[in-house]
């Protein structure tokens, strides 16, 4: 009951902004919405719901973990969507970058969007059913492309496109990879094993091993295409530099984790199956090529919002890595994907400030952040040290612990590769920011006069003093929940 | 295969009846315009007209001009040598003779196309290019759908594949593409619509109209006549791919089979004749490419 | 019942061959709803449990979906666009057939070699459905205009919903319904997105979405003037 209401209530909601006419009433529904997500999220931790619809829809640690990402994140963002929809102005005006003249897209479609897309994130944590993931991964691109489609020009629509047609076509592989699965596990039997992840762990020995290879295969391919996963990233940058910093900080740190969930529902079959090595050096080998694309890339980067947007690629990377390295990097990985994305998500809301205030996304035009946007400039060097692994941050703890699992297996070489690239990544990223941050405030005649209201600036501090907490304790009920999300991985 | 009687009497009918073709095709055209139309018979006068004339050679020719119409009559009758009728074999059967077919059909355009080139004017020089190139579609088409239909069949000669096996019922097999792509190919060696229009008055539209421009008289009447043979040979093709097994009907069905297939194959490239356009230069290769794709796809079917 | 089963999947074959060397927009979106139509008959011919009532509302919601509303809505998104009737390649038609013909060899060997289910009357089928998933995704790439993506992508689904009929029989409804849904409203967001792309860039060309890039090449392409209210 209480997994049908996280998935329905937000669905409900989004359907009612649509129609809703007034403002007011629809931002209420927003923040009423998330609110209720999150408390419905809080006490699953206490008291486990029963598996629905013979075990289709259930939650176990691994999908709670996501869950609460999901939830915490959408609710920071939802407090900050309302100052952002709040300083939007209507009607025709000219863009910033380039002086063409736009609209935005309806407040309706923005926020019904949003809620559709917290409903259908949800179900992909929920979902044991591998058919059913698949619907719920699809929905969530259907409902994610009109957000990045919020400000309406051409460089938005040429990233919605990407977005639309690169995430379709991958995860129709993914589908591929579904059906593949299904005829792995009841070909040419007697018996029918359905999809669902309890029953084809139950009867793994009797899943057939080449099929069971293929369909890891496809749906890596598939969902590491809308993970990001590198080579298949190539509509990340776009569509996270393009969007509003609020659909931003929801894709990357609640979908891309979302996508990768479904890439371990994957694993833990093949775990089952014995061929969980297979699974483990794939996820290793595109999670190395993730770093160092993202490295190459943040180089010299020229928009702060694109940089971000790859060091998402990177740390989807570092956590493919992770679990592909096995033992306690399995643990590591889960400890990283809430430390990321609670970091990336206070980034981009502290960019979407600084975006305002400013008018442009390039690096090299912003000085003086600290003098201009005091609070924003301040969290926004503590997201530079916190993204970078800096202690006392979060990511510091997984990154080291990954490191840990990389020499505990005899991968020197990986632990090397990752080494050099955090080295890289941080020097490259510190150049950008602290150039943004210090130095004079530029007087812009005419620009935004932006005062960093509560809504903009409270939600990602909270996010920030997460990360903090996280990086120095984590609390033994957390810990415990990672741990055994870590076990149902084939970890410590 | 041993050839008897009635492969005789087809040969002689086939040389006999051929200018009939044209005949057939002209009046359906004119019928589907609205109008009366030359005589059935008209190819036959023509021909006999030009016999009776006499040619006229430039000077810039050599003896490849003169020779061109002769080879080109000459080979498409060892082609009717080797193609059956009406499920009796042919004249001249043997394993492999299928390839000869596409040789010597290869062999009478050559010539045809060196006749063009040795007088040394640029419209058939343009004409014969784009026949050449056209050819480089027409022959792998062709080749790969004999193939496949001979491995069908089981056996390696045209009279053992062609009216023997064929479309039956409701099943797509290799015979029912072969026959799809042979249609077209039909349609491109003969020079029809979509692929050349036979009664363009434009050089510049023309492809197998302009190469024989400059023949005239005796050497004419061989062209005109070779290629109603040749309308009767493809014809003779199409009709035994797409027949049913009719080798062991009586005299009657087998011969009303193949010859009112012939007729009404030709009724039908009139038809098509006259509700399409010629394509666009650009198009017709994709069209033959599309053709050699048929034959791939059949000869895939009957391999797998 | 194998030889119908035969030749739809010539028909689709066909269509798949249709759709590389098309010239027109309006035939290809016709021709990928003659392959929708042809494979939402398939489920009621493979099964051999014979026809039940799931397979009847599965097959009818396919061959609605596929062969009526997805051409409607594509031919309806075509009319709005200015003058576009033509299709604009990156490959052209023949270069895309030989490929095509290349394509469909190499997928039959694909199948002798690998373990595909076992099934006596149609064997070459599941090459066939893989050419087809192929065949959408060659389309995607080599062709320039959205409105062709689309079709690309429409035939991968094509060919992934074979891959579904002969390969997972025994999918539920409601997964199934879910599959289509989704698909659907894939297709109707892209065609909305069609529309727009149409009236902000007045043709649908998607080689003209290029501004967002990485390597900028000369200092010049910078935002150099301050930014004005």
């Amino acid at each position: 009951m209480m997994i049908l209401a996280i998935v329905l209530i937000p669905a409900l909601a989004g359907l009612t902004s649509f129609v809703t006419r007034s403002n007011y009433a629809r931002r209420t529904l927003l923040i009423a919405a998330a609110i209720v997500h999150s408390v419905f999220t809080a006490t699953m931790w206490f008291w486990s719901p029963d598996p629905i619809m013979d075990g289709w829809l259930q939650l176990d640690a691994l999908g709670l973990v996501f869950l609460s990402v999901v939830s915490c994140l959408f609710l920071a963002a939802a407090i900050y969507a309302v100052s952002y929809l709040n300083r939007e102005q209507s009607g025709v005006r000219p863009d910033f970058e380039e002086s063409v003249l736009f609209v935005n897209e309806p407040e309706a479609i923005f926020v019904g969007c949003l809620l559709l897309f917290l409903s259908m994130m949800s179900l992909v944590t929920l979902s044991h059913n591998f058919g059913l993931m698949w619907v719920a991964v699809e929905a969530t691109t259907l409902s994610s492309a009109p957000l990045i489609y919020f400000h309406r020009h051409h460089r938005s629509l040429e990233a919605t496109w990407k977005y639309l047609m690169i995430c379709s076509v991958g995860i129709a592989l993914a589908l591929l990879g579904t059906f593949f699965l299904a005829y792995a596990a009841s070909g040419n039997q007697a018996t029918e094993v359905p999809l669902v992840l309890g029953e084809l762990i139950a009867n793994s020995l009797s899943l057939q091993i080449p099929w069971l290879k293929v369909a890891f295969l496809f749906m890596l391919v598939g969902y590491g295409t809308k993970m990001g996963l590198a080579t298949l990233h190539s509509w990340l940058p776009d569509s996270h530099s393009e969007a509003p910093s609020v659909v931003s900080a929801l894709l990357s740190g609640a979908l891309l984790n979302c996508a990768f969930l479904g890439i371990l529902r994957m694993t833990q079959v093949l775990d089952a199956a014995g061929s969980g090595d297979f699974a483990r050096s794939l996820l290793l080998v595109f999670g190395l090529l993730s770093v160092i694309f993202a490295t190459v890339f943040i180089i010299g980067q020229l928009d702060y919002k694109r940089m971000l947007a790859y060091s998402s690629i990177e740390h989807m990377g570092i956590m493919a890595v992770g679990v592909g390295l096995g033992g306690i990097g399995s643990f590591g990985a889960m400890l990283h994907a809430v430390n990321h994305s609670l970091t990336k998500g206070m980034m981009f809301l502290v960019a979407g400030n600084i975006l305002t205030r400013y008018r442009t996304k390039s690096t090299k035009l912003i000085t003086g952040v600290l003098s201009d946007l005091p609070k924003s400039g301040v969290l926004w060097i503590a997201g530079l040290f916190a993204i970078t692994g800096t202690p006392p941050f979060g990511l510091f703890q997984s990154e080291l612990v990954i490191f840990r699992a990389a020499l505990d297996s005899g991968q020197i070489l990986v632990a090397v590769i990752i080494l050099i690239a955090l080295g890289i990544i941080f020097v490259g990223m510190s150049c950008i920011v602290l150039n943004m941050v210090f130095g004079s405030a530029r007087t812009q005649a005419g620009g935004l006069i932006f005062k960093e209201s509560l809504a903009s600036v409270i939600p990602p501090a909270v996010l920030c003093a997460g990360v903090v907490v996280l990086g120095v304790y984590i609390p033994s009920a957390l810990y415990e929940l990672l741990l055994e999300a870590a076990k149902l991985l084939g970890g410590r | 295969m041993r050839s008897n009687l009635s492969s005789m009497v087809h040969f002689l009918l086939a040389l006999i009846v051929a200018p009939l073709l044209p005949g057939i095709i002209n009046r359906t055209k004119a019928l589907m315009a609205g109008r009366n139309g030359q005589p059935l018979l008209q190819a036959y006068f023509d021909i006999f007209k030009l016999i009776r004339k006499g040619a006229v050679y430039s000077r810039t020719t050599s003896w490849l001009f003169r020779a061109g119409p002769m080879v080109n009559l000459a080979t498409i009758i060892v082609g009717l040598l080797l193609v059956p009728f009406a499920g009796s074999p042919a004249l001249l059967a043997f394993d492999g003779d299928l390839i000869l077919l596409v040789y010597a059909l290869g062999l009478a355009r050559f010539f045809i196309v060196l006749a063009a080139l040795d007088t040394g004017s640029s419209f058939e020089g343009m004409g014969a290019s784009r026949e050449v190139t056209f050819a480089l579609m027409v022959e792998p088409a062709l080749l790969v759908g004999l193939f496949a239909l001979s491995r069908l069949s089981q056996s390696m000669s045209l009279s053992g594949i062609l009216y023997t096996s064929g479309v039956t019922g409701w099943s797509v097999g290799a015979p029912a593409l072969v026959a799809g792509a042979l249609f077209v190919l039909y349609l491109a060696e003969n020079s029809r619509i979509p692929v050349d229009d036979p009664n363009t008055h434009l050089e510049l539209t023309m492809i197998h109209e302009v190469m024989v421009l400059d023949h005239s008289g005796p050497d004419f009447a061989f062209i005109q006549y070779g290629g109603a043979l040749k309308l009767w040979l493809f014809g003779a093709l199409f009709i035994g791919v797409a027949s049913p097994n009719i080798t062991d009907a009586s005299i009657w069905m087998r011969e009303g089979f193949a010859i009112g297939g012939i007729a009404l194959l030709s009724i039908a490239v009139g038809v098509v004749e006259s509700s399409m356009a010629r394509l666009r230069l650009l198009k017709v290769p994709q069209l033959l490419v599309g053709a050699g794709a048929l034959s791939v796809l059949a000869a895939i079917l009957v391999l797998g | 019942m194998n030889d119908l089963i035969s030749a739809i999947v010539v028909l689709i074959v066909i269509t798949n061959f249709l759709l590389l060397g098309a010239g027109w927009l309006r035939a290809s979106i016709r021709i990928v709803a003659l392959q929708g139509f042809a494979l939402g008959l398939l489920p009621l011919l493979v099964n051999q449990d014979g026809l039940t009532v799931r397979l009847a509302i599965i097959a009818t919601l396919v061959i609605t979906l596929k062969g009526i509303v997805f051409p409607r809505l594509l031919l309806r998104s075509l009319r709005e666009l200015s003058s576009v009737r033509a299709i604009t390649y990156y490959v052209g038609p023949m270069p895309s057939l030989l490929i095509g013909i290349l394509v469909m060899s190499s997928s039959l060997w694909w199948g002798y070699v690998l373990p595909l289910p076992d099934q006596t009357g149609h064997r070459f089928a599941i090459p066939m459905v893989f050419f087809t998933i192929v065949t959408g995704l060659f389309l995607i790439v080599a062709r320039r205009q959205a409105l062709m993506q689309i079709i690309g992508y429409l035939t991968l689904e094509n060919g992934i919903y074979a891959v579904g009929v002969f390969f997972a029989q025994s999918e539920s409804m409601l997964i199934e319904i879910g599959i289509l849904l989704d698909v659907f409203v894939g297709v109707f967001i892209m065609g909305i997105m069609v529309f727009h792309i149409s009236r902000e860039f007045d043709n649908i060309e998607t080689g003209q979405l290029r501004t967002l890039r990485d390597w900028i090449k000369s200092r010049k392409e910078l935002p150099s003037k301050d930014p004005q209210a």
